[in-house]
């Protein structure tokens, strides 16, 4: 990989031990993926917040950085592990809550927008069309990439944090102009984001590092990011192109039978205990929906929903919040169902969500069965 | 041969046909190998060479490596088969001169003693 004298001197400690730090990442990640150089990127969004995934070795590691490391570039950040306001109503133990607020308290001092949020591209104003960027969490950098005219890898959160550090990253494939060697024909009538959502688990098995996709009709903002959470699940790909793409790619269907074999491996429970809402977390779009849709009916078990912070406060304004909240649902911001240490499988044994994504770590993570529904199948079952 | 991380450094090879999960895998506090299924199991990596295919696994195995480097319980540099982003960025967080060539995988043996230098035309020299 070609670096500037200005990236060479840091790289050799001349800049400060972080700054050192923070270029072996991108020079180990820019080599491993073929990378000519790096380029300067806008913004960075951060994993690697909830303690339950990157535990007290992810928490020391950050304090440590965090009393030297300042970020170059607006820097954002993924959900972390709980709701600061509503903790105390579920079971999480001490030393949790105090390692969650250090890794919180890190990312402060860094510098960091303490967003919690994996939704950057629906909070945030967007950069013009073609600006790079560093996007650490999956399905927020396929939505960057296939539909906000951004460029991103699919950054790990070590990249993502030295590209926020040094303001650069790796100029790898997928920030190229690309052409997918793959073409998935969409052939599923009437689909609902539950079935856009296992398109894209499909289609991040079968692709590299993009795809194109036909046979797409109009898609809403909640199939849009279903899609882009399903794809960032299963494998590496990190965009989609819509239409059928150079006449010399190999097609694929997702058919019937296809989207079957995904429901079958990820639905595991003929019914949940609770409902969760969210993974990716739902924008002010979504809340108000769904207060439309659950006017005049309530949940008749618990159902969990996830939401930025600045998102619940402004439907607390507009008055989704009473509406949600009367119809039974919990709403919790700065957190989401992808990986949540709030769903203990000592508590619950399954779970309904119409989330591909959160319902592959619920299965793989929290160890607890999964039912596999659409939001409008969930408000008609499980609402009176 | 790709150089993910630089450095200069001499030890005995350790050489697994397994890849490595470095997450739950590794006794942090002693380097040792603690999965019961795994070629090197009971084996301490620690001022090791350390020659395996490629790490596999959670990405947060990177925070491993980081964690046995800060307890002295990693080893002096990794040799890879193939590049993966949680080894790369493992070894880039600590520090860890990390190399990897299909060939040096291939001929490298377990109790051979080599020494790495990165800067040099000829990285990887037996001794």
């Amino acid at each position: 990989m070609e670096l500037t004298k200005d990236e060479e001197s840091a790289l050799k400690g001349e800049q400060g031990e972080i700054l050192q730090m923070a270029y072996r990442i991108l020079v180990a990640t820019g080599e491993a993926t073929d990378a000519e150089k790096l380029i300067p990127i806008e913004w960075a969004h951060l994993s690697g917040v909830n303690y339950n995934t990157i535990g007290d070795a992810g928490e020391e590691f950050l304090s440590g950085i965090s009393k030297k490391a300042k970020v170059k570039v607006r820097t954002t950040l993924n959900p972390m592990g709980f709701d600061i306001d509503n903790v105390s109503n579920y079971n999480l133990d001490d030393n949790f809550i105090s390692k969650q607020l250090s890794i919180k308290n890190s990312y402060e001092a860094m510098g960091v927008t303490p967003s919690f949020s994996c939704i950057p591209y629906e909070i945030f104003d967007i950069p013009k069309e073609g600006t790079q960027v560093a996007f650490a969490e999956s399905n927020a950098a396929i939505h960057a990439n296939s539909y906000d005219n951004l460029k991103t890898n699919k950054e790990s959160a070590f990249s993502a944090l030295a590209s926020a550090i040094t303001g650069k990253s790796p100029y790898s494939s997928i920030r190229k102009e690309d052409s997918p060697n793959l073409t998935i024909r969409m052939k599923v009538k009437n689909p609902n984001e539950l079935t856009y959502g296992m398109l894209g688990f499909f289609a991040g098995k079968v692709g590299d590092t993009s795809v194109n996709i036909s046979g797409l009709g109009e898609m809403d903002n909640r199939q849009c990011k279903a899609m882009c959470g399903g794809m960032g699940t299963s494998g590496t790909c990190a965009k989609f192109l819509f239409g059928d793409g150079d006449v010399g790619c190999e097609k694929v269907d997702f058919d019937q039978k296809e989207m079957q074999n995904v429901h079958d491996e990820l639905n595991t429970a003929e019914k949940g205990d609770l409902i969760t809402l969210g993974s990716p977390q739902l924008g002010l779009e979504e809340m108000s929906d769904l207060a439309g849709k659950l006017k005049g009916r309530s949940f008749k078990k618990r159902c969990m929903i996830f939401c930025p912070r600045t998102v619940k406060e402004q439907a607390r304004k507009i008055g989704y919040t009473n509406e949600l909240e009367r119809a039974g649902c919990e709403i919790l911001s700065d957190c989401c169902t992808c990986l949540t240490p709030l769903i203990n499988k000592n508590d619950v044994d399954s779970v309904t969500t119409n989330s591909i994504k959160g319902a592959f770590y619920l299965k793989n993570s929290n160890g607890v069965g999964v039912n596999l529904k659409s939001l409008s199948q969930i408000v008609e079952d499980e609402t009176r | 041969m790709k150089i993910l991380v630089q450095g200069k450094t001499q030890g005995i090879i350790l050489k697994s046909q397994q890849a490595i999960n470095f997450l739950g895998t590794v006794d942090k506090k002693t380097g040792i190998i603690s999965d019961k299924n795994h070629e090197l199991y009971d084996k301490s990596i620690k001022n090791s060479i350390l020659v395996f295919p490629s790490g596999v696994g959670s990405s947060v195995g990177a925070y491993t490596i980081y964690s046995i480097k800060s307890n002295n319980t990693a080893p002096l540099a990794m040799i890879c088969q193939k590049a993966d982003l949680t080894v790369a960025t493992g070894c880039a967080l600590a520090n860890i001169p990390l190399l990897v060539d299909d060939k040096m995988f291939t001929s490298l043996q377990t109790g051979e003693k080599i020494s790495i230098d990165t800067e040099s035309s000829n990285p990887i020299t037996l001794l």
